[in-house]
């Protein structure tokens, strides 16, 4: 009897246990953020492999403000909704605009920023502005597979748009001189004007955003019918708007409100 | 004679019965697994048929395709040409000729096609104020130019190569037979050696190709649009995986489409050897 009731008590302590532990870890949720890492200042893979950026610091208090333990997965851009889709993570923050062809395949949850498209040129470019026929005939670089890229092909259909892997292969061809103009979102070239590499190049216009192609800003993607997390998602940011933490992280990075109207 | 023939007439023995042995049911169950997966996957493709997907993005594929043919095409001729002279030099006796074949030719094949095509368009973009002073800007400004050279140096190496081995497996004394007969060495070179060392070359030359144009399927990342990168653009407009089935059908009909033309060019150069 001795043997066979201690066993029972052993169980018993031990079924406990396993349930403490899986209570303890329903409090603290674990997630896994997908991110590109070649988009600064907004996410970026740094030279000693830590991440940063606006995306990942909004991560990170979104994270604290849902009491989840994130970790973050870099994969690159073309392949960043199949792999959420796959499980590779659970979430994607990565400045992905909210449009309704991506919409189809997963679900957004609200805007967490929203900044307009410019063009960029170098200084001594004669491109005066940035409609179709300020820019017909000139090479217009851009990253694929976005919407910046979207609105290229859609729009300069008098000019040559070329289409490259990341952001950092158009920044070359455009100091190189292979470009007349590139087209990205107004921060991310800001970004890189800053550097010593952008002192050649300025600013021609900001793009008025097409709702149909910019979609509405850019928001966290999560696997369709995931709502759950979404909610969450969307309450982290709405607390972390109304405490403060969004200003703080904002103003790291921008002179202005990237959250936009 | 016709009489030891009907004597010697003998019955073709039976067939011995032929046992389901291990090996021959696992060879059964792997071909009906294949012809399964075939079959699966036509039915797929029927069910995910979608004429929209097509009538969007054929046009595109096409073009793609074209790209990726003219691309591949041309640089393996120019890589041919390129690749008799780094032979030569290969074969040469001359330690600094010979030197310079075998890094060229071990650089280009011991660093991967992407990081060629990538330092030719990126790494020579660096030097763009160079070029132009010296006027080769015009050409290296092109991303297909760039794409052509880089990949017309890294098949002519292969080339150099499978010219070199072929050449060397023509026995020394076919050279020999010519210079007793007072043939010059050129022309023993051109009609004599050459001949017998295409043979041995064809198949690698046929191989080489085959490579040469899934290898060129990179070619998007310096944004050359050929039909892997036509294929990733639809992809990533979709998120359809058919799009990628669509490539991998194109790519195999290539394929098989070449391995037949060398069948058949195999079978006429080699038709003196048909016993």
């Amino acid at each position: 009897m001795s043997f066979s009731t201690r066993f029972k008590l052993g169980l018993a302590t031990a079924a406990i246990a396993l349930a403490m532990g899986a209570a303890h870890a329903e409090d603290r949720m674990k997630l896994k953020i997908g991110t590109e890492g070649a988009y600064p200042p907004f996410n970026n893979l740094e030279a000693d492999g830590t991440l940063t950026g606006f995306d990942v610091d909004i991560a990170k208090a979104l994270c604290d403000e849902m009491k989840a333990d994130c970790e973050f997965v870099t994969q690159d851009w073309d392949g960043i909704i199949p792999a959420l889709q796959a499980g590779k993570f659970d979430a994607i923050i990565a400045s992905m605009s909210i449009t309704d062809e991506r919409k189809e395949k997963v679900d957004f949850t609200n805007k967490y920023y929203n900044t307009p498209p410019a063009i960029v040129a170098p200084k001594d470019t004669d491109i005066k502005g940035v409609t179709k026929e300020d820019l017909a005939g000139k090479v217009i670089g851009v990253q694929g597979s976005t919407t910046h890229s979207n609105y290229a092909e859609a729009t300069y259909t008098d000019s040559d748009v070329k289409l490259y892997p990341t952001a950092d292969e158009y920044k070359l061809d455009l100091v190189n001189g292979r470009l007349d103009a590139v087209n990205d979102d107004i921060i991310v070239l800001k970004e890189f004007l800053a550097t010593p590499e952008g002192a050649c190049c300025k600013v021609v216009g900001t793009i008025k955003p097409d709702p149909k192609i910019h979609g509405e800003g850019a928001g966290i993607a999560v696997r369709k019918g995931e709502t759950e997390l979404a909610e969450k998602f969307n309450k982290a940011i709405d607390a972390i708007r109304a405490n403060g933490k969004y200003k703080e992280i904002n103003d790291k990075y921008f002179d202005f409100d990237a959250y936009g109207g | 004679m016709s009489m030891a023939a009907d004597t010697t007439r003998v019955e073709r023995p039976p067939a011995p019965p032929k046992p389901w042995t291990r090996t021959r049911i696992i060879g059964w169950l792997l071909v009906a697994f294949w012809a399964l997966a075939g079959l699966g996957f036509v039915i797929y493709l029927y069910n995910a048929w979608n004429i929209d997907l097509v009538q969007k993005y054929g046009p595109r594929y096409w073009s793609g395709l074209k790209t990726t043919i003219v691309l591949v095409g041309l640089s393996l001729l120019a890589g041919a040409l390129l690749s008799v002279p780094v032979a030569l030099a290969r074969l040469s006796r001359n330690p600094v000729v010979n030197g310079i074949a075998y890094a060229y030719v071990y650089f280009f094949r011991g660093t991967p096609l992407l990081a060629q095509a990538f330092l030719v368009y990126y790494g020579i973009g660096q030097f763009s104020a160079e070029l132009k002073a010296i006027g080769l800007w015009g050409f290296f400004r092109d991303a297909w130019n760039c794409a052509f050279f880089a990949f017309t140096l890294n098949t002519a190496a292969y080339q150099a190569e499978i010219l070199r081995g072929a050449i060397q497996s023509v026995p020394k004394g076919q050279w020999e037979g010519a210079d007793a007969l007072g043939i010059r060495r050129w022309y023993t070179f051109l009609r004599i050696i050459l001949p017998q060392a295409l043979i041995v070359a064809l198949r690698p030359y046929g191989n080489e190709i085959i490579l040469m144009i899934k290898g060129s399927a990179i070619v998007a990342i310096i944004t050359v649009y050929d039909l892997m990168g036509e294929t990733r653009r639809a992809y990533s407009r979709t998120f359809d995986f058919q799009t990628y089935l669509w490539a991998a059908v194109i790519y195999l009909l290539i394929v098989e489409t070449l391995r037949n033309i060398w069948d058949l060019i195999e079978k006429r150069l080699t038709r003196h050897l048909k016993r």
